[in-house]
């Protein structure tokens, strides 16, 4: 024990955690905890970065809830896109997860092509194509013609209709990653489970519903939450495919934002959209956990 | 039929349903490609049709780029970026995963529990404070916001490099302190050389997020000389400058090659860092 004297030498263990965790706590405390205090300081205030900010009480809040159509739209598309995109996404994946967790010849490549799609789905270079995949003229309608489907083309991205769906097919489109974390946990599965399940007589469905789903509950569950929270961050590609149009039915929730702060400069108005947005996938995330009781298995083992 | 004669017939079903599949999901990226050497005429008639008349054109054309800059300027500029980033988010995470992963020190499970939140926190809602302050110290119109941020470690990796340390056994560690190792020669010696794999699953992860993204360098850079490929692209998308739909194309496919090059050199090292940390691709 030193008593009044600081142990600077390479030996001290407890000031090397800190000199080793130094980066992420600096990083922490400017980029994280300070930017969200004044956030949340900006979200009572009037504020176009020109002038100070004008301390406006709950006015951002109350116009929001009272006025504010276009946060009402907002908020609807977004949980309609996350709420079909994240269950299509999941399911697709685990339908192929299911059928790839057999060794088979050429498995290893299917894996990878089918995984592309999630490493290239978040780039302005996709967003671009699949703009043009589902215009007026481009490949979709050029196939649906030739092939005697339909006579005249259909504006995919400018009818009020299907425009969100094109960015759902888009999401649902990048099941990639969720296709692997599937494989890996349907890989845990004792077999012994299977061969228990045949003994008594379960046929193919009955052990892909009552051993294959109870033992993937967490792993769904992980991928709910974590996909859901990033549906609600979409982003680039509602810009740059249906910059929120037709008639705001893209306006996805981060769209908004954006346009708020970057746009009309109501930095005041969009930093109290992002705390709604917090509380909101905060609130989430509870009802998600809560909920999982009912519904995650959890194999019983010590900890990781 | 015999046992052996169903056997095959299933396999051979599996196989046409997987590449009829492989096919309708990767055709888009196929249509890109096919879409960036056909003429401007091929592009809009049949234009679901995957066979090009092979205009390598395109490809010149679309390097020109707009006004003075070329692409050239772009994908410089998204390479210093992306490569100086990931240098910054990978080691600095290495550093704080094994602080959290092998050092004892006060309030260290207080500050876990913080970089658990931060890994849950969306980025989006620090959106406008960040911008406030990188703009009070002059940074906008630089490429600062952009870097600086990624040499404070990432909650993501410092999470998926801890695990793998976790991994690495104890005692390798111990005969390390009978030779006379202190934690900093630890984590030279025993714990780097080892969290390779790691290292690699984060950087491509790095590569890939920065390679890919559009918010930042649209929100902080004003200047096309800035520009970094992902909104050069956009520039094409504009709406006032819609004609050049071939360059349009294959300056994207180009931009994709990158992507493509490290998926096929690192896949192994991708599928296992999925796998074990739920990561998102």
């Amino acid at each position: 024990m030193k008593l009044g004297k600081v142990d600077l030498s390479v030996n001290n263990e407890g000031l090397a955690g800190y000199v080793f965790i130094l980066p992420w706590l600096f990083g922490f405390l400017v980029f994280t905890i300070f930017p969200m205090a004044m956030s949340l300081f900006l979200a009572f205030t009037r504020y176009d970065m020109l002038s100070a900010p004008i301390w406006v009480g709950l006015e951002n809040f109350e116009t929001m809830l009272q006025y504010d159509y276009q946060f009402r739209t907002a908020l609807r598309v977004t949980f309609t896109y996350a709420l079909t995109s994240v269950p299509l996404r999941l399911l697709f994946a685990l339908f192929l997860a299911v059928l790839f967790v057999q060794p088979r010849r050429g498995v290893g490549v299917y894996r990878a092509i089918f995984y592309i799609p999630s490493v290239i789905g978040g780039s302005v270079a996709v967003a671009v194509m699949w703009r043009q995949l589902f215009g007026v003229n481009g490949a979709l309608n050029s196939f649906l013609m030739a092939s005697g489907l339909v006579e005249r083309p259909t504006g995919w991205i400018t009818h009020p209709d299907t425009a969100l769906w094109t960015l759902i097919i888009l999401a649902v489109w990048q099941f990639g990653s969720p296709m692997l974390i599937f494989l890996a946990g349907l890989k845990q599965i004792p077999l012994s489970l299977y061969e228990a399940a045949e003994i008594d007589g379960a046929n193919g469905i009955q052990r892909f519903m009552r051993v294959t789903i109870p033992m993937l509950t967490p792993i769904i569950f992980f991928n709910f939450i974590m996909q859901t929270v990033s549906g609600f961050m979409m982003f680039t590609q509602a810009l740059i495919i249906t910059d929120g149009g037709p008639f705001d039915q893209t306006l996805l929730y981060v769209l908004y934002l954006f346009r708020k702060g970057f746009v009309d400069y109501s930095m005041g108005y969009a930093s109290a959209l992002a705390w709604v947005l917090l509380v909101i996938i905060a609130v989430i995330t509870a009802i998600i956990f809560k909920s999982s009781g009912s519904w995650v298995f959890y194999e019983a083992k010590g900890d990781l | 039929m015999t046992r052996e004669q169903k056997k095959h017939l299933i396999t051979v079903a599996y196989h046409v349903f997987i590449l009829l599949l492989a096919f309708i999901v990767f055709y888009p990226v196929l249509w890109l490609i096919a879409s960036s050497l056909k003429t401007q005429a091929e592009i809009w008639q049949n234009s679901h049709s995957l066979i090009p008349s092979f205009q390598w054109e395109n490809y010149r054309i679309g390097w020109e780029g707009f006004g003075r800059f070329s692409f050239a300027v772009f994908f410089r500029n998204s390479f210093i970026i992306t490569i100086t980033s990931t240098i910054g988010q990978v080691s600095t995470s290495a550093l704080v995963a094994y602080g959290f992963a092998r050092v004892r020190f006060r309030f260290k499970k207080f500050w876990f529990t913080c970089v658990i939140l931060t890994m849950l926190l969306p980025q989006q809602v620090l959106l406008i404070p960040q911008y406030v302050m990188f703009s009070t110290v002059g940074w906008v119109n630089t490429w600062l916001p952009l870097i600086v941020p990624s040499f404070f470690g990432l909650p993501f990796f410092i999470f998926l490099m801890l695990q793998f340390i976790r991994g690495i056994p104890h005692e390798l560690d111990e005969s390390a302190v009978i030779d006379g190792c202190s934690k900093y020669g630890i984590f030279f010696r025993i714990i780097l050389p080892n969290l390779t794999p790691a290292l690699v699953t984060a950087m491509i992860f790095s590569f890939y997020w920065k390679w890919e993204d559009f918010m930042g360098p649209l929100i902080y850079l004003q200047s096309t000389r800035l520009y970094p490929v992902s909104l050069a692209l956009r520039m094409f998308a504009d709406p006032a400058a819609v004609t050049n739909w071939g360059g349009m194309f294959a300056m994207s496919t180009l931009s994709l090659l990158p992507v493509f090059l490290l998926f096929v050199m690192f896949q192994k090292y991708l599928v296992e860092g999925i796998a074990t940390t739920g990561l998102k691709g």
